[in-house]
């Protein structure tokens, strides 16, 4: 069962090439059946090819389908690379895929460009299975570069409102800016390594560079470069909250189960560079631990429900950046699953919200939803409370437990790492339950004009589901993990015990409801008071404004840029080459003078020729 | 040797010089003769039948080139009315 | 025999000299006569005697035949020789001789350092070309044999169409033929009014 590896990411690539070739000649059951279907085949396969390879019982499967070119010792294989980490990443993106698109078979039924939509999410299953199973890093950096397409062709979607064709840009360009430090990364690697094989190259470069090398040291941050970008950190998470452009299911899809992960995913890849360079790895720490914090504050004073879950999804790919600084793999790995289940679902729910209010974004004018759309409102509470982590029931609460722990016990952990996780944890409560209870309680501000049909109620439920009890896959998928990953090597600093790092995360999570209770169900004044502050409306606006970066870039980078093009309209080096070709033009006007047509001319322009030619031939 | 050079240059002044179309087919002959000399003054030098047979050639490709070339003069002169080369050329740079 | 190479040489060089400048046709048609036999002379003084007798048949007779038969036709008198003489002037000379000149100074030179311009010149029997000329060269044949007959037909062709000419310079348009050229030509030139400034 395991030959069929190969299935997983060809049926999306086929089925998103039929749907882009012959999409709007089918009738929007077969897009629907063939979109789905095609990911819901992906996911039957990837659980056959995982039950076969747990019997199989090897650690790793690698299925080589062509060379893709050779040259000179350059030979990359177009090969799939199967172990725990992929695996269980193949199978969330595939399960989780598949809910989302059944979701938007429904969400999407009314736009014009249904096939579209499915080609491209297709194309972007394809893509992101590519990234993850691709056995040597130029296929990665393929799978890579596709997510990254499908995500800017899906964000500017809906592309007659250039506000989205924007959005889809400065997505595009921020995350570009990271894709050039990896692809500096891999050429590096190669040059140094001389493959790109990513399991030879792990190999080759513990047994070639020291612990702290240089090389080490500066691929492991181009890679993290990448990674930043991709997954929309610290400072390049700029992108995401715009992306939200987009059409919801993408944006669970995309901007928050999936491909914003990617980032992870590399870099727990590439682990064993990491280790190499224990500068990096602490830089991916800190990156976290600050981007969790940052983008959590910003989280919390959006009013645009999508933007607010961007800002929070940033939040969460903290935590597993940290968890990955730190030395904890395995956990930045479950928190991805954990993650992938209830931050789809709240985007999923959002979706319901948005639509039911008639495209309503702003949650101030939402509220008292929880009687009319009972279902939204559970599943969107349960993926909230395993967001903000309620202890012991939410898969969310084992995640973020095992991070925050990593991140004072594992290997690289600091106190000041830990305070930023649990800080981070009140953060998540806070905000989380601010949008339950500003959106769902309280009193009705607009109408419901639509409710969810069957197609969207069932990934509701199932991812529902999903959200608690991925929390009970813990034990055995971190034992599992380990197997592809070096495991957390924890040991107590300071006073702390593990259970009192989980008491303190249970308190976070009571700390942050509580003010989320009294700031926006009790006494919704005493909010409005503390904004309504000097230092409040100010604080409020520079996170609203997620801390000034946007605005920073504009004039350290967009600015400048705008400049020179201005002055180069006329485009000098262009210059050079019209002059060329107006150089060729005299030329000819000068030289077709010579063409009189007197035969004797050019009789003696031949004598002299060969004169001139003689005369060379003998003295030279 | 030096015939042959001195024969070829001086057909060469005259097809470049002369404007009348007999006489620069007179000098092309001149041209192609100064080579059939200098061929066979080669080939007497080293007593090779090579030089000969080129001169052959050379004699064959001659009344070929005349045979056309004073067909060519003929239905010049019946359209121009003159043998100047110029008059055939409408070509203005 | 050297004398007799040498005398041949310098009647062949006049002759041509006379060929280049006659303003009369006919005369410089004798002139290049005299100079092809001279040439024959020297051929045979260099030991070919069957190229010597070539040159005398072919080209002094038959090709020059064909000269003074086209002469004949165009029956130039007078007038064109007029014409030739107008012609005829230093300035249309001297650029021409100017460049033959250097490239016979360059000639020469190649020929003297080489330093072998002068030898015994070893008679070859025709009987030897004959066993060359259909042994390793009769590819060469062939086509020279093709060449001809394509000259053959070329002439013909061109022949033919002074007829239909002939006729036409009887009806009205004369210079229909030259129309058409010159449309042809104004057409393959078109694009050089667009791109005038």
């Amino acid at each position: 069962m395991l030959e069929l590896l190969w299935l997983i990411p060809a049926i999306p690539f086929a089925s998103a090439l039929v749907l882009s070739v012959f999409g709007p000649r089918f009738s929007r059951r077969g897009v629907a059946v063939m979109g789905a279907g095609s990911i819901a085949a992906a996911a039957v396969i990837a659980m056959l090819v995982a039950v076969g390879f747990l019997r199989s019982g090897s650690s790793t499967y690698t299925q080589v389908l062509w060379k893709w070119i050779r040259v000179d010792g350059f030979e990359p294989e177009i090969g799939l690379h199967l172990d725990a980490l992929s695996l269980v990443m193949v199978l969330v993106v595939t399960f989780v895929g598949f809910f989302i698109h059944l979701y938007s078979t429904e969400f999407m039924a009314e736009d014009e460009d249904y096939s579209r939509f499915f080609a491209y999410m297709n194309l972007f299953v394809g893509s992101m299975i590519t990234l993850l199973l691709a056995d040597n890093l130029l296929l990665l950096y393929l799978g890579w570069e596709g997510v990254g397409l499908c995500s800017y062709l899906l964000i500017g979607f809906w592309y007659r409102d250039p506000e989205n064709g924007l959005a889809a840009r400065k997505a595009f360009i921020v995350t570009r800016v990271g894709d050039t430090a990896m692809s500096i990364a891999l050429l590096l690697l190669f040059t140094r390594l001389g493959t790109l094989n990513i399991q030879e190259l792990m190999q080759r470069a513990s047994q070639n560079w020291p612990v702290g090398s240089s090389v080490a040291t500066l691929a492991a941050f181009l890679l993290l470069g990448g990674a930043v970008g991709k997954s929309a950190q610290l400072p390049l998470q700029v992108w995401l909250p715009d992306a939200m452009a987009g059409p919801t299911p993408t944006s669970a899809l995309i901007h928050a189960a999936t491909m914003v992960t990617a980032g992870v995913y590399l870099i727990a890849r590439t682990h064993v560079l990491f280790q190499l360079a224990p500068a990096a790895q602490l830089a991916v720490a800190v990156v976290g631990a600050a981007t969790l914090l940052l983008a959590g504050c910003s989280a919390l004073v959006q009013y645009d429900l999508k933007r607010a879950l961007a800002y929070s999804t940033i939040s969460q790919i903290g935590y597993m950046f940290l968890a990955l600084g730190v030395g904890a793999w395995t956990a930045a790995i479950f928190h991805f699953l954990t993650h992938a289940f209830f931050k789809a679902l709240l985007f999923l729910c959002a979706g319901v919200v948005i639509e039911a209010l008639g495209g309503e974004h702003d949650i101030f004018r939402m509220g008292g939803l929880r009687h009319r759309l009972p279902l939204t409102f559970w599943a969107f509470f349960l993926a909230g409370c395993s967001m903000s982590g309620l202890p012991l029931i939410t898969a969310g609460y084992f995640s973020k437990d095992l991070i925050i722990w990593g991140a004072l016990a594992a290997e690289h952990g600091h106190a000041a790492l830990w305070w930023a996780g649990a800080a981070g944890a009140v953060l998540t409560a806070l905000y989380t339950f601010r949008l339950i209870f500003v959106v769902f309680f309280g009193d009705i501000r607009t109408p419901v004009i639509r409710t969810p049909g069957l197609a969207m109620t069932i990934p509701l439920a199932v991812l529902g589901i999903g959200a608690v009890l991925a929390g009970y896959l813990k034990n055995p998928l971190i034992s599992y993990l380990t197997s592809a990953l070096p495991p957390t090597d924890t040991r107590q600093r300071g006073f702390m015990t593990e259970d009192m790092s989980r008491a303190a995360l249970a308190f976070a999570f009571a700390i942050g409801v509580y003010f989320a209770y009294l700031l926006y169900r009790r006494s919704p004044e005493l909010a409005e008071r503390v904004v309504a502050t000097t230092g409040g409306r100010k604080v409020r606006a520079w996170w609203f404004s997620d801390w000034g970066f946007d605005w920073l870039y504009d004039r350290a980078f967009v600015r400048p840029f705008v400049w020179i093009a201005n002055i180069n309209r006329g485009d000098f080096i262009d210059g050079f080459y019209s002059g060329i070709a107006r150089a060729a033009d005299s030329l000819y006007r000068d030289l077709s003078l010579t063409e009189t047509g007197r035969v004797r001319w050019y009789a003696a322009a031949i004598l002299a020729g060969t004169v001139v030619f003689a005369a060379l031939a003998l003295w030279l | 040797m030096l015939l042959a050079a001195i024969l070829f240059t001086l057909g060469l002044i005259g097809l470049i010089a002369r404007r009348n179309l007999v006489f620069v087919l007179m000098s092309l002959e001149i041209m192609l003769n100064a080579a059939g000399v200098a061929f066979i003054a080669a080939g007497a030098r080293w007593g090779q039948p090579d030089g000969q047979i080129m001169f052959l050639f050379i004699l064959a490709m001659a009344a070929a080139e005349v045979s056309v070339g004073l067909a060519l003069v003929l239905q010049l002169y019946h359209r121009f009315k003159t043998l100047d080369d110029e008059a055939p050329s409408e070509m203005r740079g | 025999m050297d004398a007799a190479f040498y005398i041949a040489s310098v009647v062949a060089i006049g002759a041509t000299v006379l060929t280049i400048t006659r303003t009369n046709a006919v005369h410089a048609l004798l002139y290049l006569i005299l100079s092809l036999l001279a040439v024959a002379v020297a051929f045979y003084t260099m030991g070919a005697p069957f190229i010597a007798a070539l040159e005398v048949i072919i080209y002094a007779g038959a090709i020059m035949v064909l000269f003074i038969f086209i002469v004949m036709m165009l029956n130039l008198g007078e007038r064109a020789a007029a014409l030739e003489r107008r012609w005829r002037t230093p300035g249309m000379w001297r650029g021409p001789a100017i460049l033959a000149g250097l490239l016979l100074i360059e000639v020469a030179y190649l020929l003297l350092r080489a330093g072998n311009a002068t030898g015994a010149a070893q008679a070859v029997e025709p009987k030897q070309v004959a066993m060359a000329l259909f042994g390793p060269y009769l590819i060469g044949v062939e086509l020279s044999s093709i060449l001809l007959l394509a000259g053959m037909i070329g002439a013909y062709h061109l022949g033919m169409r002074k007829i239909e000419e002939m006729r036409e310079e009887h009806g009205t348009h004369i210079d229909e033929g030259r129309v058409v050229a010159s449309g042809d030509l104004v057409h393959a030139g078109a694009d050089r009014a667009d791109r005038a400034p």
